[in-house]
């Protein structure tokens, strides 16, 4: 544990350090004020619990492409600059290094997640909504960015360049994306095994509408357990190849 | 100190390392001397634990690489032809940061810290952004890294490279630092280099060790000669007239340069002082006579060539092999 701590303690400071991290949390908040105000608000009389559900629709897009972006790097940087030789030539175990690597990336995406809250804020103050709907919003918006990072992490992990890395982030996101869409064109069993992938019709819909439902908080973790555990076997095995 | 046998390591169907056995002692500084590709870096990669046999046994100070392979990266410090370094990160930084990492507590790294950067001499640049750094402080670093956690064995891959003949000066001194606390091994193509630093030499071509032992031992092992480079004043017919003639040579080379002769000269056996009196004694002014500057570098490629010779036919493969062990290095 301490060496995972270790390396997301260094990561986080690597966020900092570059100009990258804050251009990715600043175009985001930008986009996502824009789209706000632009569609969420927009000219017509709504309820306030359609403007949230609405916010909560928009965030899901620009979450997981700050997701892709912050995550492309995370292991193919290294590989390219050769500094993976310092954590290849040290006892650290590679699900600390992907562990580590993976938490700083989180943090700081949450970090960018919760700074879009004074937008429902707004909303709260001056409208009619729950909290219990703003919570609901927030956790799918935080499980959805955990999958995705998880993605972008294995993706930075196969790959020898960040940009390979996030082109294939977006092939996996985007597979898991549409399998509504092959869902509608399958037969069963096939249909409820796609239908139950789809990153997002079947599994955040619910959390934009303020519910919680136990079999999506699964879903989103088990997309993140199964892509870490890859990447942190990849690295282990690449010392075999 | 260091027990390897038969060690193999292939990349895809290519044999970069093949069926190599040696034994280190405590405290020595082994150098590994080959060509670009001869299989050097690989072999050190799987001393530092960065990659696994394919085949063969390595224990370093009794803990087998394969049984244990994060007990042996703690024993081992490793520095890459290229620094690894982050350089956002200042040096102290940098340097606790890598201490933790290999296991040493906070409190270890701070008592190691002081004698690290006295070693590799970078006490004026402590708290220095690594990225500022002029190529041969970034290599000190690099070899700070590389010995913060104390290790028993220090393995630098090419620790010269790049270097101007200062900063070589300076790193040689870092590097016979090294000996007094743990086991040194240097790759390099330099054979000048490997000669002044280390205490015995293992020679690698294609993967295999072709020979190993100390200078004067690989000297030996090529025949009894002595070779000699001498700067002579006078004609050059006479010193042809002279060398001709002379029931001590076997061979020779000469260059004239003004009213100086340089002749690179082979003895039979060890007959040094009888050949400067007949230099003397023939009326020829001498400069300058010295051990040959090349006799490493012959002794290379005798050995090499005794080996099988990499003929233009094999540059090919050699290119190939070169290429596949970046691609498995990345």
């Amino acid at each position: 544990m301490r060496g995972m701590v270790l390396v997301a303690r260094r990561e986080l400071a690597a966020y900092l350090n570059s100009y990258w991290g804050y251009a990715v949390i600043a175009a985001v908040l930008v986009i996502d004020g824009l789209l706000f105000n632009a569609f969420a608000l927009g000219n017509q009389a709504k309820y306030s619990s359609k403007v949230i559900e609405e916010f909560f629709y928009f965030s899901f897009g620009t979450t997981v492409i700050a997701s892709i972006l912050l995550t492309m790097r995370l292991v193919a940087e290294e590989r390219q600059t050769g500094t993976i030789v310092l954590v290849d030539a040290s006892p650290l175990a590679s699900w600390q290094l992907i562990g580590g690597k993976y938490a700083s990336a989180m943090v700081v995406l949450a970090t960018m997640i919760l700074a879009t809250m004074y937008m429902p804020a707004l909303v709260f103050v001056n409208g009619k909504v729950s909290y219990g709907h703003i919570a609901a919003g927030y956790t799918g918006l935080l499980l959805v960015a955990a999958s995705v990072a998880a993605i972008g992490t294995f993706a930075s992990a196969i790959s020898r360049s960040q940009l390979v890395a996030g082109f294939g982030s977006v092939v996996i996101t985007v597979a898991f994306l549409v399998m509504w869409l092959l869902a509608k064109v399958a037969d069963p069993p096939l249909v409820d095994v796609l239908s139950h992938l789809s990153l997002f019709d079947r599994h955040y819909r619910s959390f934009m509408r303020g519910q919680i439902n136990v079999d999506d908080i699964v879903f989103y973790l088990s997309i993140c357990f199964v892509f870490l555990m890859l990447a942190s076997r990849f690295m282990a095995a690449r010392r075999w190849r | 100190m260091i027990e390897v046998k038969g060690l193999t390591r292939y990349y895809g169907s290519f044999a970069a390392v093949s069926d190599a056995s040696f034994e280190i002692e405590e405290r020595e500084i082994v150098g590994f001397l080959g060509l670009n590709g001869a299989g050097k870096s690989t072999m050190l990669r799987v001393l530092a634990g960065l990659q696994m046999p394919s085949a063969g046994t390595v224990r370093v100070g009794g803990i087998d690489a394969t049984a244990a392979p994060d007990a042996l990266r703690r024993r081992i410090g490793f520095l890459p032809e290229d620094p690894p370094l982050y350089r956002e990160m200042r040096v102290v930084e940098f340097l606790r940061w890598v201490g933790q990492v290999k296991g040493c507590s906070r409190a270890e790294v701070e008592v190691e810290l002081p004698k690290v950067m006295d070693t590799c001499r970078l006490s004026d640049s402590a708290h220095k952004v690594i990225g500022e750094l002029s190529h041969g402080y970034r290599k000190r670093v690099g070899i700070a890294q590389a010995i913060i956690h104390r290790p028993q064995v220090v393995i630098l891959d090419e620790p010269i490279s790049g270097l101007d003949p200062r900063q070589i000066v300076e790193m040689r001194g870092v590097v016979r630092a090294l000996k007094s606390f743990a086991t040194v091994l240097i790759s390099s193509h330099i054979l000048s280099e490997i000669a002044q630093t280390v205490d015995r030499i293992l020679v690698i071509h294609r993967g295999r060790i072709v020979a190993e032992g100390t200078e004067q031992q690989l000297s030996g092992s090529l025949g009894d000669g002595t070779r000699l480079a001498v700067v002579v004043r006078g004609k050059l017919g006479a010193c042809e007239e002279l060398l001709g003639t002379s029931e001590l040579v076997d061979g020779y080379e000469l260059t004239e340069a003004g009213e100086l002769v340089t002749a690179n000269v082979t003895l039979r056996g060890d007959s040094r002082e009888a050949f400067v009196k007949q230099l003397v004694s023939a009326g020829l002014g001498v400069r300058q006579v010295q051990d040959s500057m090349g006799e490493l570098e012959q002794i290379f490629l005798e050995l090499t060539r005794a080996a099988g010779a990499p003929a233009a036919l094999e540059s090919k493969k050699i290119a190939t092999q070169i290429a596949a062990q970046k691609e498995s290095d990345a």
